[in-house]
């Protein structure tokens, strides 16, 4: 079953794999990881059927590897993704990705009077979780805090 | 506490609040100390505002500091252009302690961190004003005789009001019940009542203002701001609701005491002022002791 999921999208020989992406945030992964400017070459699927979550993206990106702090932005958008490196063919490593307790210089603080959006102030929040499980991030700054359909990504 | 910035309220314990209120009372019975001995503190006011600017550099030259700074932007490189780092940078190099008032939503933390000297924020836009704060506190305790299980009403714009914020938040350290008197356009916010939730208290929310007088030992009043209502009509239906006049405390506790941050527009009706249960006048001048503790003790002679 497994199997035959992976090979809907083209299998890479070197690079990342990003699976069990909310079908819904695809793009903003790809907006995040700034894909629409990549060298390499990069396949994706999204509305794939997921036993775990209903509809389910999935990206692999050719040659690239990705650093922590990159990992954890995703993780605002996709907090079920799945890091995978492929290292000829073979998996690599696989990781969750985790939110994060802090993010620094990653999404814009939602309030218009923010020192950060007046001042050249790179931003930090603290990541919270709502009652409803949403996350949304409070600002280390004006301490307000941005919900996430406020949410906009540097 | 020493060299510590106050940005937030949030950033002082139940003890180091306990402390503050403490050293003011020693101040209040005898203002005049000579601790400072000439030392320059900075007085930076980008915004106006006659009250905390006063109160903070009366509190200055009574403990023997000299103050340097200025009372708008508009006189300054600011006005020029200089970014708040550059102004802040430049000014660290001349004073020992920075007390600042800025228009921008914090502005004072980022302050905090790029000076090399201590920051006192004394109003961050609608965020932090934290020696507000202190003030009711202290004004509270001096009233009640103690911060502990008290019935604190907070009437009016619980929404916007930044001194209802740092007063809910800090009062949830003093086991207080809270009455939360407002329009349903003006309830106190969720990330406020977190606050009062996490300390295990309760707190109750009325649209009547009446029913919830008897039940008092503080009644702290707020402006409601027309500005605050998108439609007209809206601000015309409430506006009167929430206004404390002398009768209305006859069935009043007789511990009971009325707080307002100033400046008061119509929302305490002026037959109230000379009810010996009328506390806002006083209630100012406490902010002068109050800051003399906190400058006292964050400049480490006291």
């Amino acid at each position: 079953m497994n199997k035959r999921k992976e090979l809907i999208v083209s299998a890479i020989s070197n690079g990342t794999v990003i699976d069990h992406i909310p079908a819904e945030s695809v793009f903003q992964v790809f907006k995040m990881l700034e894909l629409d400017k990549t060298n390499h070459q990069v396949y994706f699927g999204t509305n794939l059927q997921s036993k775990k979550y209903g509809r389910k993206g999935i990206i692999k990106i050719s040659d690239t590897y990705y650093k922590d702090e990159v990992i954890n932005k995703i993780a605002l958008v996709a907090p079920t993704a799945t890091l995978i490196e492929i290292r000829d063919y073979e998996v690599f490593s696989k990781v969750s990705v985790s939110i994060p307790k802090t993010i620094e210089g990653i999404a814009k603080c939602f309030n218009p009077n923010c020192v950060t959006n007046k001042e050249d102030v790179k931003t930090k929040f603290e990541v919270l979780t709502d009652e409803t499980g949403n996350l949304k991030l409070a600002c280390h700054y004006c301490e307000k805090t941005t919900t996430k359909n406020n949410m906009v990504f540097f | 506490m020493k060299n510590r910035s106050l940005v937030s309220i949030n950033d002082y314990s139940k003890e180091e609040i306990i402390r503050i209120l403490d050293l003011a009372e020693e101040f209040e019975k005898q203002p005049h100390q000579n601790l400072l001995n000439g030392r320059v503190i900075a007085s930076l006011f980008f915004e106006p505002s006659t009250r905390t600017r006063l109160s903070f550099e009366t509190a200055i030259q009574q403990l023997g500091g000299n103050v340097i700074g200025f009372a708008s932007a508009a006189s300054t490189s600011v006005s020029k252009g200089e970014s708040l780092k550059d102004t802040i940078l430049m000014v660290s190099n001349y004073s020992d302690l920075i007390v600042m008032r800025h228009p921008v939503e914090g502005s004072a933390r980022y302050a905090s961190e790029v000076s090399a000297v201590p920051i006192i924020n004394a109003g961050d836009g609608a965020n932090q004003h934290p020696t507000q704060c202190l003030l009711d506190l202290y004004s509270i305790r001096k009233t009640q005789g103690t911060l502990d299980n008290l019935d604190v009403t907070f009437v009016g714009d619980l929404k916007y009001g930044r001194t209802v914020h740092s007063n809910v938040i800090a009062l949830s350290k003093f086991n207080t019940k809270f009455h939360l008197v407002s329009p349903p356009e003006l309830k106190l916010p969720s990330a406020v009542k977190r606050h009062i939730k996490e300390a295990n208290l309760s707190y109750e929310q009325y649209t009547d203002f009446l029913e919830v007088i008897p039940k008092s030992d503080i009644i702290y009043m707020t402006r409601i701001q027309r500005e605050r209502f998108p439609d007209p009509l809206e601000y015309e239906k409430v506006k009167n609701a929430y206004i404390l006049e002398n009768a209305m405390l006859d069935n009043s506790r007789d511990n009971v005491k009325i707080l307002h941050p100033l400046p008061r527009v119509n929302e305490i009706s002026t037959d109230v002022d000379s009810n010996p249960k009328a506390y806002y006048f006083q209630q100012a001048l406490n902010g002068v002791f109050v800051r003399q503790a906190l400058i006292a003790t964050i400049m480490g002679v006291k």
